[in-house]
């Protein structure tokens, strides 16, 4: 994705990791700035469905050619689904962040946790 | 588009042979005989098969797409890219070296282990600590094994320690040792003048550090004038300082490791001491402990009897046991001990001073204007044997990365330095010339630098797709992480990622 | 000024000038004086270049080399037959002083020939991938064991007593580090890995396993065996393997093994007092990404042209630092190199036509000496036997310039009196004959 974005509807959390709210199910992703200081991603090794995941911890890590970064969850909760698409093409984390280029989907185990989390204004402004 | 890269096993002709075999001349006993039918192998391995003809024109031709040290500069930061002296070929090859099995009995095998004495003396008195052992391979090797003398010192006094310090600075190597030796890392920040942060490593120096790893200098190339207070700290909580040897090259014959004090010192011999690099090794890591670290030391060690003959100690009860098997890199040792007889005392400080002078006159030269201001130096101070440089002025007013200008370089047949290390720098731009660089090399260099910005002012393009007069352009290297190919395919056939004119 | 640098007293005044320094020493202000040497570094004085090759040739001169007695030497390192053209390869500038390929569009002699060692070695040992070389062999072996911790989180490590000493006690140095144990399982009385022990060792916290073949004394393991019972409770299995025996061995590849290492020494490469070599390392695809050392790839550039790569260098430690899969930076580049050469020199067919004049030299060997086997099965490069009087046999061998073997004693003390001896294709039938005279001569001395 060539140009800056950051969805309105997304929640954001300091680590550059986003975070698609619907019922009591939430969808993680890495940010625009993320996946451009990364470059071009080239591996993503996913946890377990049905693995726990913890709020602020690094749950995965994403590989470009020259880097490797930790990918935190801004919510805490287990793994439903992971994109399996990834494996064979992790580019789409560069191509398309927020849609094609999803991580992984959990059950929120507090959602609560949501409140702590940045709306898009407050994540434009920490970059 | 005529693809010219053909592999030795593509080249393969069924019944081609470069070798032919000795005389058989004992009975020809079947095989059956002699091997269980479970491990005789069934269909042999899939080798080349060529002439010797094809096999000396398929090396020397991919032997002419390296760029080499022999041919041009290269100005890699913490690499000493010094000359490689040719006499060091020709004493390696010496039947009494070459040829010399490390099991022969000591008795046979004088000349070797007094060399090694020798170069063991040579190298304890330019680190000025009394005991060394030859046997790490590769200064990450020494790293690894200082580390586990560490742990050893540790437990011999009934302590277990967790932690192991290391700069941000540090090279990749630094923190995957401390991983593999079983500690945890933990980062000790940089001050504004590049050294250490003293009052971040008073703060994290505690009696759960087994060690600090530090060079000096450091990866900015600048020395570390609170070196006495950082030993003091760090032997204060009783903990054991580790010296990189990597950055050796500025200071030999001016100060030395021991006494600025530090326990424990690993060289690197293809670094400072010209073993030749042979496109990723070999090297060898030699190490040069203290009094109180010498009973650990790896197994076995030289030694030399009042007689004067030598021997191999074996017979060591607190070693730390073996790094790797017999003796270590022998034929380094070799091409490393004539260096040293070949430049003596003097030369050695000369060749650190030399080094010194080049890395502040070419850092000058970078800093005039036209480079300077798309350059500008990382820390500004009197620089040692490398200096950093960030490439961050070039980004913002010429929308040129660090890495263009390295590609850029290779069109003017002259190597990159160390690009995007040290990681505290912004686009980074390592650079080491050496002592074996004239000034009129210098001064190309930095006309090439420069010539390559004046280029990016009018058109930044060019950069950003160079090269364009090296054996292949820019490559595909995320398709070679996402779908990786790392052998031929069998039967010869070539195994292809990309199926001919398709573009990455 | 010294015949390496070049700074002439003209050279030093611009320098100095454009640096806006009075003098050299004005460079090293940043050096407290209490840490500086502050006396002349105590080392004799430089030579020339003459006096230094005169100097090191007088040492050389002091070693018995290979050249200089018939060795049947062997335990880990061999005397083979180099043939000319890997001195005269290894000997030119493009493949000798080059850096590492961190800038692939100039390194691609390099790259080329690091994929083509790793189809080779891919090839030898059965498994579908390989790096471009480790240190050395014992030193692979402690490599695998900590791919085995990072896989498995486990804390044990088995080794049959047939791995090499040096691979055995480097595995326990290593070990320590990361916090492992190493237990060993005995050999049977006839000199290879006690299966049954092998078994009882395997628990639920065996990290791997380790085998060699063949093993220490020379025997040829039944690896298939073996390597089963090492799986049982999901342990990786290594074996360390000997390269050109592998020529008429089934590789371990497809006997259930895991990870194949070993120690390159043998193809292509010089005694050299033993090193530099290169070790080998290679892996079922699972473990690609666990995988220490470089590893070049195939991929094109950006006109289409076929080129290699360093790849998955994310492993690596200038990469991913403290969780990198191991710490090694510098490796065996150009040693690989004669390596690779070294295969493709002896091909296909040239490969099994050594390895079978080996194991037919061996056979005839072992049985030339006529003496108690401790290894009586099958063999291809070396083999143990008992020699009463060895002290005699030495001292008699040596005034001949015949060098018998390796004495296993120290490291094997339940093998006392017991002779490694190896055969490799330079050691020809009257060689043999010559030793095997030797050894009858103390008996007819002791009837």
């Amino acid at each position: 994705m060539a140009e800056a974005s950051y969805p309105e509807e997304l929640k954001y959390h300091a680590e550059h990791d986003w975070a698609r709210i619907e019922g009591d199910e939430a969808t993680f992703g890495i940010t625009w700035y993320a996946q451009d200081a990364l470059g071009e991603v080239v591996f993503f090794d996913p946890p377990e469905p049905g693995a726990q995941v913890t709020k602020d911890e690094a749950y995965a890590e994403v590989e470009s050619v020259k880097a490797v970064s930790d990918v935190f969850a801004p919510l805490s909760g287990e793994i439903l689904q992971v994109n399996e698409a990834l494996g064979d093409s992790p580019e789409k984390i560069n191509q398309d962040p927020y849609g094609e280029g999803w991580l992984v989907k959990v059950r929120m185990s507090d959602p609560a946790e949501v409140d702590s989390l940045m709306d898009v204004g407050a994540y434009r402004e920490l970059l | 588009m005529s693809d010219d890269v053909v592999t030795i096993f593509e080249r393969s002709r069924e019944g081609r042979r470069a070798f032919v075999a000795p005389e058989a001349d004992v009975p020809d006993v079947p095989l059956e005989e002699l091997l269980p039918a479970s491990q005789r192998r069934e269909r042999p391995a899939d080798l080349p098969e060529v002439s010797e003809p094809e096999l000396v024109r398929h090396y020397v031709t991919l032997s002419s797409k390296n760029f080499h040290l022999d041919e041009g500069f290269y100005p890699l930061g913490s690499c000493t890219m010094k000359h490689n002296p040719k006499l060091h070929e020709r004493v390696a090859a010496l039947p009494g070296h070459a040829r010399l099995h490390p099991l022969q009995d000591p008795e046979y095998a004088q000349g070797a282990l007094e060399l090694m004495w020798r170069l063991q003396g040579a190298l304890a008195e330019i680190a000025g600590l009394p005991h060394v052992s030859l046997q790490p391979s590769a200064g990450s090797h020494g790293e690894l094994a200082g580390l586990l003398l560490t742990r050893a010192y540790h437990e011999d006094r009934g302590e277990r320690r967790t932690k192991v310090l290391t700069p941000d600075t540090a090279h990749g190597t630094n923190p995957a040792t401390v991983t593999m030796a079983g500690y945890q890392v933990v980062k000790v920040g940089t001050a504004e003048d590049g050294g250490v942060d003293l009052d971040d490593l008073r703060d994290k120096a505690d009696d759960e550090v087994a060690c600090l790893m530090l060079t000096n200098p450091n990866t900015l190339g600048l020395f570390d004038r609170n070196i006495e207070e950082i030993a003091e700290v760090v032997h204060g909580v009783g903990a054991t300082l580790y010296y990189d040897g990597a950055n050796l090259n500025a200071v030999m014959g001016i100060a030395r490791p021991g006494d600025m004090g530090f326990d424990i010192v690993h060289f690197n011999l293809h670094k400072t001491f010209t073993q030749p690099h042979g496109g990723g090794g070999p090297g060898a890591g030699p190490i040069a402990v203290s009094n109180r670290i010498e009973p650990f030391l790896p197994t076995p060690q030289v030694v030399r009897a009042d007689d004067g003959s030598y021997d191999l100690d074996h017979d060591r009860p607190k070693s730390i046991g073996k790094l790797r098997g017999f003796q270590g890199n022998f034929g380094v040792f070799v091409r490393s001990y004539a260096y040293i007889c070949s430049l003596g005392g003097d030369g050695l400080e000369e060749a650190s001073k030399v080094a010194v002078l080049n890395a502040n006159y070419l850092k000058a030269r970078l800093a005039e204007e036209g480079i300077g201001e798309y350059l500008p130096i990382a820390f500004d101070r009197t620089c040692m044997h490398e200096f950093v440089l960030s490439g961050r002025g070039a980004k913002e007013k010429l929308d040129l990365r660090t890495l263009d200008i390295a590609k850029r370089m290779l069109d003017h047949n002259v190597h990159p330095p160390t690009v995007y290390f040290p990681l505290l720098v912004d686009e980074a731009l390592m650079i080491e010339p050496t002592e074996t660089e004239t000034k009129e090399r210098l001064d190309h260099f930095a006309d090439v630098v420069r010539s390559i910005l004046e280029e990016a002012a009018e058109d930044p393009e060019i950069a950003k797709n160079a090269p364009y007069t090296t054996p292949v352009r820019r490559l595909d290297e995320a398709g070679a992480a996402k779908r990786p190919v790392v052998r031929g395919s069998p039967q010869g056939g070539g195994s292809d990622p990309h199926p001919r004119g398709e573009k990455p | 000024m010294s015949r390496y640098t070049s700074v002439t007293d003209q050279d030093l005044k611009a320098m100095l000038g454009a640096i806006g320094a009075g003098s050299l020493d004005d460079l090293f202000a940043d050096i407290p004086d209490s840490v500086r040497l502050n006396r002349p570094i105590e080392l004799p004085a430089g030579r020339s270049e003459q006096e230094v090759n005169d100097h090191l040739a007088g040492l050389a001169a002091r070693n018995r080399h290979c050249d200089a007695e018939v060795s049947f030497l062997g335990a880990g390192m061999y005397d083979h037959y180099v043939p000319a053209l890997i001195d005269n390869l290894l000997s030119r500038s493009e493949f000798l002083t080059p850096y590492t390929p961190y800038q692939p569009e100039i390194s691609q002699g390099g790259l080329q020939v690091m994929f083509e060692f790793q189809t080779a070695i891919s090839e030898l040992t059965g498994l579908p991938v390989s790096n471009a070389s480790v240190y050395e062999g014992p030193s692979a072996v402690a490599a695998a064991g900590y791919l085995a911790k990072l896989e498995t989180r486990r804390t044990t490590l088995v080794a049959s007593r047939g791995l090499h000493p040096h691979s055995r006690a480097a595995l326990r140095t290593h070990a320590a580090g990361y916090g492992m144990t190493v237990e060993e399982v005995p050999l049977t009385a006839e000199g290879a890995t006690d299966l049954d022990a092998l078994a009882g060792a395997v628990g639920d916290d065996t990290a791997a396993v380790f085998l060699q073949q063949p093993n220490f004394l020379g025997t040829v393991e039944e690896l298939g065996e073996l390597a089963e019972a090492a799986a049982r409770t999901g342990a990786v299995v290594v074996c360390s393997a000997d390269p050109l025996p592998l020529g008429v061995l089934k590789p371990p590849g497809e006997q259930g093994v895991d990870i194949c290492v070993g120690e390159g020494q043998t193809l292509g490469n010089r005694l050299d007092f033993g090193g530099p070599s290169f070790g080998f390392f290679a892996a079922g695809e699972r473990f690609l990404r666990k995988m220490p050392g470089r590893i070049a790839g195939e991929t094109r550039d950006v006109d289409g042209k076929r080129g290699f790569v360093l790849t998955l260098q994310t492993r690596e430690q200038h990469i991913r630092r403290e969780k990198a899969t191991h710490n090694i930076c510098t490796s065996q580049a150009l040693n690989a190199l004669a390596g690779v050469v070294y295969l493709s020199w002896l091909g296909k067919r040239g490969l099994v036509e050594l390895a079978e004049l080996m194991l037919r030299r061996t056979h005839y060997a072992r049985e030339a000496l006529g003496l108690d086997a401790i290894n009586p099965g099958p063999v291809v490069r070396e083999f143990a036997v008992r020699v009463p009087d060895l002290d005699g046999l030495f001292e008699r061998a040596r005034a001949e310039g015949v060098n018998p073997g390796f004495r296993l004693g120290r490291d094997y003390p339940e093998y006392e009196d017991g002779l490694l001896v190896a055969v490799t294709e330079r050691r020809t039938r009257a060689d043999i004959d010559r030793l095997a005279a030797l050894v009858r001569e103390r008996q007819r001395v002791a009837v």
